[in-house]
């Protein structure tokens, strides 16, 4: 079992990290096609496992409702929405519109889950806001300094600011492509070596707990 | 008088040679096979002229055989198409640079097949003139390893190597001093906190899949903080976007309870699954943050938009917030509304951190290693480059291409 567990997932680790990095420096069209496989295969994968993901969905939400835990409603909600949708859904044959004219599903689809999202995206413009309330509170040196380049940037990519203080276009441009890129691109390269770093550690076996479970065992 | 009309003769009629010179063919014309690719495709070479010019055409025509007819398959100005600093590295360069370079792909309009031979022949056209190059043949085929890359492949077995030898010295040598991260210090007292006020800790593994790295690195922090949560005996949620990310978490969720000697006190359903939809998934975390109120909240992974709405959220209900992402992007919005962040590289380092084990440990050596590398190649090149402008130079290109990466 031990072996099952911890040696052949490894063993598989090895092989396919191997096999795919050196992949990268081969051109011939076998390569491309093992990259189109895997690929495939993953999108097969992906779907069973969806099904893991709606039996942990079903499993959550039974057992609050059977406990009628506080708010317990919403998981009615969500099981009357999911359920509503399916139904609707096989009704419509999984399409939103049929000659033209838009099904049950479709309707759902635009006129529930479209604006839900759009209202989620929405609030998006307040947290902002709130957000920067507190960000750019001039209680230290640095806050001060994020005040000032906030306020600069503001001006410089709006029309209104540009046209009342025009130099904050080319401040706000030299921020940007130098200031700013420059420690994004040090964060870049960071990231870079941090990610090589990691994967290297796992095609290796050195890094194994994403396993479960101890390093050295 | 004879003598003077014969002069004249002579004269103007050699001004008219003068002034409309025969066409002279491309030099120099070969057909070779596209280098470093997949195959499907050749690669035409000749000599620039310098009687190149925008009124002067070259048509490409190309046959299946050289006894086959042939078929126009391309038509430029001659003074385009030419071999560019930056195009190829010098050790894997198809012609010399100034020299013409075209490459013919596979088209429905004349499709190349491997291993066949095709016969190519340029024509040259300016005005009523023309001239025929001379008949050149090719063989496409797939190439098995891409030499322009060769640089990439050293590199990366350098940084294997500088790993695994920083590896060994780390078990030689146990005790390597880390920089302090204060998000990771503040792990502990994180979960210190949800165990006093009796409130539970929220995790969340961010936007992606098992297939990216941060995913990965989130899991793998997943495991040290369950270990501290079961020492703690405290409650932890983790809201998944993935199906496999969940099914991996609860492995690992699993497994740490079991290490700190409490497989009692896991639970299978403090890893769930909500949806993968970005904003339902958003609106359903925030509404366990309003609800249950978990004392602290991690954010570890990759993510995008949601990751203002998340954390926002999270610090109106007062919890301490600790995030982790190599989203570059939403790090300004981490930052504002997070307690502690680790920033980029932290991420993968946290794992080391947490667990102090030398192995791990020995990697961030060997990382440190990588950017003292890449910061003397950043100062070196770009001395190089500004003193091969300055001087009027390209032999700087011979290092420079070294560092580039090709295609």
């Amino acid at each position: 079992m031990i072996f099952l567990k911890r040696q052949l997932p490894l063993i598989i680790t090895f092989v396919m990290g191997v096999a795919f990095t050196l992949q990268y420096y081969i051109p011939h069209p076998v390569s491309e096609e093992a990259i189109t496989n895997v690929s495939k295969w993953m999108q097969i994968i992906s779907g069973f496992a969806l099904f893991l993901g709606l039996a942990s969905l079903f499993h959550v939400h039974a057992v609050k409702i059977k406990r009628q835990v506080p708010g317990w409603g919403y998981s009615f909600a969500l099981y009357a929405a999911m359920l509503g949708m399916i139904v609707v859904g096989f009704w419509s044959h999984g399409e939103t519109r049929i000659d033209g004219a838009q099904t049950g599903f479709g309707w759902l689809y635009d006129y529930t889950m479209v604006p839900l999202q759009g209202t989620m995206f929405s609030i998006l413009a307040f947290f902002i806001a709130s957000a920067a309330y507190r960000a750019f509170r001039a209680r230290s040196r640095e806050a001060s300094v994020l005040l000032a380049s906030a306020v600069i940037v503001m001006m410089g990519r709006v029309p209104l600011g540009q046209f009342l203080i025009p130099w904050t276009w080319d401040v706000t441009q030299w921020l940007l492509n130098v200031l700013n890129s420059a420690v994004r691109r040090a964060i870049l390269i960071g990231v870079s070596m941090g990610a090589v770093a990691l994967s290297l550690k796992i095609i290796l076996g050195i890094e194994r707990s994403y396993l479960g479970g101890g390093r050295d065992q | 008088m004879n003598v003077v009309a014969f002069l004249c003769l002579l004269f103007f009629s050699g001004v008219a040679v003068a002034a409309t010179p025969s066409l002279a063919p491309p030099e120099g014309f070969r057909v070779l096979d596209t280098p470093n690719d997949s195959g499907r495709s050749l690669s035409l070479v000749w000599k620039a002229s310098p009687s190149d010019s925008k009124n002067r055409s070259i048509q490409v025509w190309l046959a299946e055989s050289p006894g086959a007819a042939f078929k126009k398959v391309a038509e430029f100005p001659s003074n385009t198409r030419y071999v560019k600093g930056g195009d190829f590295p010098w050790w894997a360069q198809p012609a010399g640079k100034g020299a013409h370079y075209v490459k013919l792909s596979s088209s429905q309009a004349f499709p190349i097949e491997d291993g066949k031979t095709y016969a190519v022949k340029l024509l040259v056209r300016e005005g009523e003139q023309e001239a025929w190059s001379e008949l050149a043949e090719g063989r496409p085929a797939p190439n098995f390893f891409n030499t322009a890359q060769v640089n990439n492949l050293m590199f990366v077995l350098a940084f294997t190597g500088v790993l695994l030898a920083s590896i060994a010295a780390a078990r030689r040598n146990p005790h390597i001093r880390l920089r302090r991260i204060a998000g990771l210090d503040a792990v502990e007292e994180a979960i210190g906190r949800s165990t006093e006020m009796g409130r539970p800790i929220l995790y969340l593994t961010g936007a992606g899949d098992m297939s990216e790295v941060p995913t990965i690195a989130a899991t793998v922090i997943l495991g040290e903080v369950a270990k501290k949560v079961a020492h703690y005996d405290t409650s932890l949620k983790v809201p998944h976007r993935d199906p496999i990310v969940m099914a991996v978490c609860q492995e690992i969720v699993k497994e740490a309870y079991v290490e700190a000697g409490r497989p009692d006190a896991y639970r299978e359903d403090s890893n769930f699954f909500i949806t993968s939809d970005q904003f339902s998934y958003t609106a359903a975390v925030d509404g366990i943050m309003l609800r249950e109120k978990p004392a602290a909240n991690f954010f570890m992974g990759s993510y995008f938009a949601e990751s203002l709405l998340l954390t926002e959220t999270g610090a109106s209900t007062g919890a301490i917030q600790i995030a982790g992402t190599d989203s570059d992007h939403q790090l300004p919005f981490f930052v504002t509304t997070c307690d502690y962040t680790l920033i980029g590289e932290e991420l993968y380092a946290a794992s080391a951190y947490l667990s102090r084990e030398p192995v791990l440990v020995g990697t961030l050596r060997g990382q440190d290693f990588g950017k003292a590398f890449i910061m003397s190649v950043l100062v070196l090149g770009t001395a190089l480059a500004t003193v091969g402008v300055v001087v009027g130079t390209e032999n700087f290109n011979y290092v420079l291409d070294l560092f580039k990466d090709f295609k």
